[in-house]
């Protein structure tokens, strides 16, 4: 089934990528206002709103502002979000109604330089993303230098992590609609229970077992880290576990892809 | 000589149903050749296959007597693939589909420059190169994906009812570049239902249905062989008529309110059933490559 494109990912990926950063290249002015003011948006009511209610949060045994405590965590959200979304709906919508993978299959290319180049590409926008809001965030004053410049390439990671993860969706859901399905049962959650808004130690025993097992815990720990130069050992598994979440959703969303193209 | 397409015993299934089954045909240097079918004759899946979209389930399929299989990316990137859906990229304009297209194939900035403009040239559509692809007509967009698919010089032209859904202008404007493209060398691989199609740019052509080839031939041929050169229609036929169709053994199809005869060489039938049994709504035409088609495939609706 398979034997037709078993071997096969060369640096040709690169031209995937390359169509989409020139589609992005013609909608840049809009694409960058989302990272540039949403942080602003959420450091406004959730740093100076609730903050002032909230006061002091204790982490790793230091006090820090609530601002200071969710600048970081709202950087790791934004490098899940680019990359998930990215690799499910746009993926979707080009393999499925614009025929856009249809056509490249007609050229050298093969499914998995295909998949490779759009998983580079949601890495890419989280990348991309990451820089404009560190830079905003920066300015607040959030940010230790020269411990923050690790967000960058960790952005990186952290989107093939979650890009992966996306293109794997989207190799098994029939319709785009059914993408409620995993933003309901694995997005929000994280999103809300990864120690971004609040630290662990809060949750009940059994949901802080359950956190680890969450990739956007282990994203938020490292971008807190670098953010405040609180950088230590204990940080390796964080970075293994995305490393590692990576390696075994990549493959598998090669896997789920191939099996959906190829008829 | 070596044959640009040499497939035999080529066979597709997909979950048990045999799409396309034991077929043999083969492509000659320069020729366009035909692949006619109704629906669900098993074309697409196997021009799919020649073009390494769909990978087989059994038999040989060698292109540019290489085989598909091994590779396919040295094939792929000597043919052009006009596919049956509209696969023009909606978030780029209409040169920059060709320009983006031509680096999937590795081809250099400046020679994609120069052989987009060429092509847009080509199909008439230079004075629009900077126009979104959803404001250009259907007929506009299947020259664009025609235009796509020569962009990197191919040797084999792959078409997947290039015509279907067009009004008869776009049609003979798109006839007319293939014309141009076939004069020029160009090996074409065609599917089609439109019969006209076939018999305007087909050297060659296979007629399929349910996955196996009925018959090979040059269009001509195949008329004379299957039909002869007239076809007689009667409308209202009285039922001596029938009679005597049977009693002649003549090869006829019997509609119920119109009996069409085959003349099969027989020149002054025509006369002979005119005179005899026709007071009108007789008439007497060329056969077309239509009735060999029908005669094979039946008439009865396909899905």
């Amino acid at each position: 089934m398979t034997t037709l494109f078993s071997v096969s990912i060369s640096r040709r990926f690169w031209r995937v990528w390359q169509r989409n950063f020139t589609v992005y290249q013609k909608i840049w002015k809009i694409s960058f206002i989302p990272p540039l003011f949403e942080p602003l948006f959420y450091l406004l009511a959730f740093g100076l709103g609730l903050g002032t209610l909230v006061g002091k949060i204790s982490y790793h045994g230091t006090q820090v502002s609530y601002l200071a405590f969710i600048a970081p965590a709202l950087i790791a959200v934004n490098i899940m979000n680019n990359s998930f979304f990215e690799n499910t709906y746009a993926s979707f919508v080009r393999m499925y109604h614009q025929k856009t993978f249809d056509a490249m299959l007609a050229t050298p290319l093969s499914i998995d330089e295909i998949i490779t180049g759009e998983i580079i590409w949601g890495a890419t926008k989280s990348l991309i993303g990451t820089v404009i809001m560190l830079a905003v965030i920066s300015l607040f004053g959030l940010i230790r230098y020269p411990s923050g410049l690790l967000i960058i390439p960790l952005a990186f990671l952290g989107g093939i992590a979650f890009g992966s993860l996306g293109m794997y969706f989207t190799g098994i859901t029939p319709t785009i609609d059914m993408f409620n399905l995993p933003i309901f049962l694995f997005v929000t959650p994280m999103f809300l229970f990864s120690g971004t808004f609040f630290p662990i130690d809060n949750l009940p025993a059994w949901a802080q077992v359950v956190a680890q097992f969450l990739p956007l815990t282990h994203l938020v720990n490292l971008v807190r880290a670098f953010g405040f130069g609180t950088v230590d050992a204990r940080l390796l598994w964080s970075a293994a576990y995305l490393f590692i979440f990576s390696i075994v959703f990549f493959p598998l969303a090669l896997l789920k892809m191939r099996k959906r193209l190829i008829k | 000589m070596q044959y640009i397409i040499e497939a035999e015993n080529l066979t597709k299934k997909f979950n048990g149903f045999t799409a396309v089954d034991r077929i043999r045909f083969h492509v000659n240097a320069g020729e366009c050749f035909g692949i006619l079918g109704p629906n669900g004759a098993g074309k697409t899946t196997t021009v799919r296959m020649v073009y390494g979209f769909s990978p087989k389930t059994a038999g040989t399929l060698n292109v540019f007597g290489l085989d598909i299989e091994k590779d396919w990316r040295r094939v792929k990137s000597r043919i052009g693939v006009c596919q049956q859906e509209n696969s023009l990229d909606p978030d780029l304009s209409v040169e920059q589909n060709l320009l983006v297209f031509a680096r999937y194939f590795d081809i250099p900035a400046s020679r994609a420059r120069e052989k987009a403009q060429q092509l847009l040239t080509f199909i008439s559509l230079d004075n629009r190169r900077s126009a979104k692809v959803s404001e250009l007509s259907g007929g506009m967009m299947r020259r664009m994906i025609l235009a796509r698919s020569l962009i990197n010089d191919p040797e084999l032209l792959i078409l997947d009812e290039p015509t279907t859904g067009l009004d008869p202008q776009a049609r003979h404007q798109l006839w007319q570049r293939l014309e141009e493209l076939k004069a020029g060398g160009l090996t074409i691989l065609l599917t089609t239902h439109y019969m006209d199609e076939a018999s305007r740019l087909c050297d060659r052509l296979v007629i399929m249905d349910h996955g196996k080839i009925l018959v090979e031939g040059k269009p001509a041929d195949l008329i004379r062989e299957h039909v002869g050169h007239n076809v007689i229609e009667v409308d209202d036929p009285a039922e001596n008529l029938r009679e005597f169709v049977k009693s002649q053994s003549l090869e006829f199809e019997d509609l119920g309110h119109r009996l069409i005869i085959y003349s099969q060489g027989k020149d002054d039938l025509f006369h002979e059933i005119g005179n005899r049994f026709c007071t009108g709504g007789c008439i007497l035409r060329m056969a077309t490559l239509e009735d060999v088609f029908l005669k094979l495939t039946g008439r009865e609706l396909k899905e």
